[in-house]
Formats: structure tokens, C-alpha cells, sequence
């Protein structure tokens, strides 16, 4: 591209400098450039095993820019397919969910069955021997793979192992995906929104604690409204990580309830016993230390580039995708325990609800920060942002910056393929 | 404001009243506004592709109980609700009333919207249905249930629902 830097970002450890050019987050041809480099080579969260349980099970969605469907054949195997007919191009599933056993396109009525073999062509005979049906199967990506449930994607044929790729990022997938014995479910019901600013932004936005206190002011009032104790302060200190491939996350203690299973006044004393008995059951299965992280402490975890689960009032699975410099669409839902009662679904719905998704007490005001920080890059003369915060720390916090540096380190190496990178690719190749 | 009820409550009481509390939702009287709820109320707006969903088991976008309402309302004339601070300007349209079932002093209440928000210059449109269950109490139509329910596919480009909806 024209006027490409050596490095969009300038990473001094020795005197804990880190800036981030904003051009990153405004030039179109860097989209284009994250497109190639980022969203066609790393493995890419498609969806939950969860979201498809039964033979035919569908839903079809946009990931990576492409319209797939996520479908489990009558043969019960879990697939990722393009949807676009191999004729001449329209999407055969028009649907968002469902349950099918051929999906037909409409234009010339080419008919697939679940697994995307090619089974049905109107008028064959026409033509030549030449034409071969098994040839003509919906086309997939060329990697698929999952770990606990979550399904991802990749468009690099040579893609390291997905359980390699997440390195360090399976640990806290675990903390997560362990919360139930018989497994955790994606909840019905899907937070679709959008942001106008660059996707970056929300990377750095889902992981960052040092923004808590002031662009969420209004959700600790509403702790205190709802019988939560702030005297001794919103108690947040804790560890940030990077997990290895650009991944990050921060755990820490926080005032709300947790569904599993921090008690807070708000969820009702009856609820009180029970509460301690889930934490116990956690602490059987996991021993005292990790049940108490698992049920006490709160999460946010990036997992690079593009998707979030954080661990907090509730847990939210987020992913979102550019579809221009300044524009994202966002999809959030809901992760719970496929065991929990009706009552503690219902219970854990509600607390997801006052932080997050996009009416919530906290998710509205992150939109409108975001957009704010892209109004304010059209001041093109104001070139770098800093994101230097806790770089000299040896004990790094979640109000530090660690993260966000975590994740920029990991994506300049991408874009401007850097040695390591091309290096890495070489010995894949 | 509410209107006084005769014997049966007329659609024309009942257009009065959902102007009379848009008029409160545009003008940022909220304060007012909280005065039309019952004390057991709910608000609540579901999730785009899940429109009939129950917020006990379906992810919603908000499902407000009487103290989460009033606490919105509280933060959202506050200064810390960003997204409202400045306060947008909001025009709604209300129309297609229909009473659908009227039980002795509770009436059951669809009709349609479009609520237009403008700030920072960006007009956002929300389209959907509204779902009231209005009781009668002391002679004044007060909200027990509030469901706006969009027909929009997704918040794109809108991005939230900061305002009342």
C-alpha cells in the first residue's frame, strides 16, 4: 500500500513506550490488508457446537466477511459450509436457523443435502459426460476444528492446530466450559448491533479495565441501587496476561453477583444456600482453589483476533466483524450451564442484562465512547494513540494495558509480516 | 394526565394516554413518565431474531423489573449514561392502536412505532410494535407491561437502545 509503515505501532520496552498510528483505525487500505493477513490466516470463531444440537440442526450466519452455514449432517458430524450454490452463485440457505435435510437453491433449484454433497440437478442430462456431481458439493473452509464447542474456522489451509493456535487462551476456555459437567449451552436469543468505529476498537474496549470506572459510572450506581456494598470501594485489582499468539486476558475480583455462584443481595435470600451449594459442587469436581476462581472471580478474555468471552455478570460470547474502517457488526450471546434450573437461567439472563448487550447499564455507553474515539481520528494531524499504561510493572493489572499491547504486538506482526512471521509461515509451509 | 375511565375504556382514551406518554418519553419527563408504571412493572425489549422470546429463557436486549426501570431512569438523567449525555432528541410516531382484550380493569394494547433518534448527526429509525397490559387504578390508566417489539433484524446501524424505547 501507499505510504505503508515499517511498523504501525513503536514498542519501546526499555523506556515503556507504546503507541498505537491511528491510521490502523481509519484507512480502508488497511482493511484490506487485515482481510488478507488477519481474517484469511488466523483461525476464526464460527459458532457453538451448542447452537446446532440435532441431526440437520442450522444456522446460517456472516463470519470472516462470508456468508456459512453452521449445520450438523444426518450423520452428526458438525460442518462449516459457503453458502452460495456452486452453479452460479446464490446463497442456497436463506434462512438464519432451522432444521433441514437438503437446503435447494432457489435460482436453477441445484439441491444439497446436509452434509453439502450436491444431490439434485433439474435436467442433468443436458449435460456432458464431463459434469461430474461430486465435484459440485458446497464448497468449505479449508480448516474446521473445535475446542470445548467453539468452532472455528480458518482460511489458511496451512493453519497451525487450533489448539496450538489458542496456546495459553484454552486455559481460561476451560475455566469457562467447566462450569458444567454435562456442558455449557449458547442461550436462544442473539444481541445484533453495530458499531460505528473500527473493530480494533472493541478488541481493545472488551479487555480493558482501566476504562471501568469512568465510562461505567452509572452501572456501580446501580450495584448500590440494587444492594451491593462499593464502601469499601469497586474492589478490581487482579492479573493481565497475554496468552500467547496475541491472545490476553485480565481476571480479577469484582462487587456484582456471579450466576455461578457469587451470591449478591439483589439475587434474594432464598437464593442464598443454593448459592453456596453450586460453589460446593464446584469445589468437589475442581478442589477449593480453582472452584473459587471459577465461581468468584471474573474474566475477559480475547482470543485474536476477533472474539471475546467474558466471564462476568454473566458470560457473553462476542464476535464482530468489519465492514469498513469505521463501521463493525457485533454479535453477542449468551453462554450458560446446559444443566442449570429454569430458575437460575432465568436469574442468570437477568444479571447478564444490567451490564451487558446493547441496552444494557454498560454495553450503550462503550458504543458511544467507541464512536467517539472515531470522531476524533478525523484530527488526522493527531497521529498516535498511547497505550503505554503499566508497561515497566512486573506485575501487570487489569487497569494496566497489557492486553491491548498484547493484541497490537501480535496483529503489526500480521500486517506487516514481519521476520517471525514470515519465518513462522515458511516452517508451516 | 392519565385519562379518567368510564365503564369501558375507549380506544380514543387509549390513543390519548400512548401520545400523552410519548409526548413525556420525547420531552426527556421522565420523571413523569415513571408515574404512569405500575409498582409490579415491567419493560422489556427482545432480542431481534428471538422477537417472541421469554426474557426467563431467551437472551434479551432489556428486560426491566420496577426498580431496574426506575434506576435507568435515574442514570439516564444522571450525567455518567454516556450515550444519553447529551441527551438525544427522539421524535415517535404512534399508530394502529387496537384494544385486544379488555378484562374488567385490565386492558391489553398493541400498536405500532417508529421512533426517530437524532445526535451527534446520525438519525437512527427504531420500527416495531408495542405490547401494553394497562390496568385501571384510581380511576387512571397506569403501564403494568411495556414490550417494544422491533422489527428491525439487528441494531445496524442503530448499535443500542440508549433511550427508552
Amino acid at each position: 500500500m501507499d505510504n505503508a509503515l515499517a511498523s504501525w505501532i513503536i514498542d519501546n520496552r526499555e523506556e515503556g513506550v507504546f503507541r498505537v498510528n491511528r491510521r490502523t483505525l481509519t484507512d480502508p487500505q488497511i482493511l484490506a490488508l487485515e482481510k488478507e493477513r488477519v481474517f484469511d490466516r488466523c483461525w476464526i470463531y464460527a459458532g457453538h457446537e451448542s447452537e446446532i444440537p440435532n441431526p440437520g440442526d442450522f444456522r446460517a450466519r456472516n463470519v470472516a466477511g462470508r456468508p456459512v452455514i453452521l449445520v450438523r449432517g444426518s450423520d452428526q458430524q458438525v460442518r462449516v459450509l459457503l453458502n452460495t450454490c456452486r452453479h452460479r452463485g446464490a446463497l442456497v440457505c436463506r434462512e438464519r436457523a432451522g432444521n433441514a435435510k437438503t437446503f435447494q437453491c432457489p435460482y436453477h433449484a441445484w439441491t444439497y443435502n446436509n452434509r453439502g454433497e450436491l444431490v439434485g440437478v433439474p435436467g442433468e442430462d443436458a449435460y456432458s459426460p464431463a459434469f461430474d456431481r461430486q465435484q459440485f458439493a458446497l464448497a468449505t473452509p479449508p480448516r474446521l476444528e473445535s475446542y470445548r464447542g467453539f468452532l472455528f474456522i480458518s482460511f489458511d489451509l496451512a493453519a497451525e492446530p487450533l489448539e496450538d493456535y489458542l496456546a495459553g487462551a484454552t486455559e481460561y476456555l476451560d475455566l469457562v466450559s467447566d462450569q458444567s459437567a454435562v456442558g455449557m449451552e449458547i442461550v436462544g436469543g442473539t444481541q445484533a448491533y453495530s458499531m460505528r468505529a473500527n473493530w480494533k476498537l472493541l478488541v481493545e474496549n472488551s479487555i480493558d479495565g482501566y476504562h471501568g470506572i469512568p465510562t461505567h459510572q452509572r452501572f456501580f450506581t446501580f450495584l448500590v441501587d440494587s444492594g451491593i456494598d462499593l464502601r469499601g470501594g469497586p474492589r478490581i485489582p487482579g492479573v493481565a496476561k497475554a496468552l500467547g499468539n496475541g491472545h490476553a486476558v485480565m481476571e480479577y475480583d469484582a462487587p456484582w453477583g456471579r450466576p455461578l455462584a457469587r451470591w449478591v443481595p439483589a439475587f434474594g435470600e432464598a437464593k442464598k444456600a443454593e448459592f453456596a451449594a453450586l460453589h460446593k459442587a464446584l469445589e468437589e469436581r475442581f478442589g477449593p482453589e480453582r472452584a473459587h476462581r471459577m465461581s468468584q472471580y471474573n474474566r475477559n478474555l480475547l482470543i485474536f483476533p476477533n472474539l471475546i468471552i467474558n466471564d462476568i455478570t454473566a458470560i457473553t460470547v462476542r464476535t464482530f466483524f468489519p465492514v469498513a474502517a469505521d463501521y463493525m457488526e457485533i454479535n453477542a450471546w449468551a453462554l450458560a450451564p446446559k444443566d442449570e434450573t429454569p430458575e437460575n437461567r432465568a436469574l442468570r439472563l437477568d444479571n447478564f442484562l444490567t451490564f451487558l448487550g446493547p441496552g444494557g447499564f454498560a454495553t450503550p455507553d462503550d458504543v458511544d465512547m467507541l464512536e467517539s474515539c472515531q470522531r476524533g481520528f478525523l484530527n488526522r494531524e493527531v497521529e498516535w494513540s498511547d497505550i503505554s499504561r503499566g508497561m515497566k510493572s512486573d506485575h501487570p493489572v487489569p487497569t494496566d494495558e497489557l492486553q491491548l499491547r498484547t493484541f497490537w504486538r501480535r496483529w503489526n506482526e500480521l500486517i506487516t509480516l514481519s521476520q517471525s512471521v514470515r519465518a513462522s509461515a515458511q516452517q508451516a509451509a | 394526565m392519565a385519562a379518567q375511565l368510564g365503564p369501558a375504556v375507549t380506544r380514543e382514551q387509549i390513543e390519548d394516554f400512548l401520545y400523552a406518554e410519548a409526548a413525556l418519553l420525547d420531552e426527556w419527563r421522565l420523571q413523569e413518565w415513571l408515574e404512569l408504571l405500575t409498582e409490579d412493572v415491567t419493560y422489556s425489549v427482545p432480542a431481534t431474531d428471538v422477537p417472541d422470546g421469554d426474557a426467563k429463557d431467551t437472551l434479551f436486549l432489556i428486560a426491566d423489573d420496577a426498580l431496574r426501570v426506575r434506576s435507568r431512569v435515574k442514570q439516564l438523567l444522571g450525567k455518567s449514561a454516556w450515550a444519553e449525555n447529551p441527551h438525544s432528541r427522539t421524535r415517535r410516531l404512534i399508530s394502529n392502536v387496537r384494544i385486544r382484550e379488555a378484562n374488567g380493569e385490565t386492558v391489553r394494547v398493541t400498536a405500532n412505532f417508529i421512533v426517530y433518534r437524532m445526535r451527534l448527526d446520525q438519525v437512527d429509525t427504531y420500527v416495531g410494535r408495542y405490547e401494553y397490559t394497562l390496568v385501571q387504578q384510581e380511576g387512571q390508566l397506569k403501564i403494568r407491561e411495556r414490550k417494544a417489539i422491533l422489527d428491525l433484524e439487528a441494531l445496524r446501524p442503530q448499535g443500542k437502545v440508549s433511550i427508552i424505547l
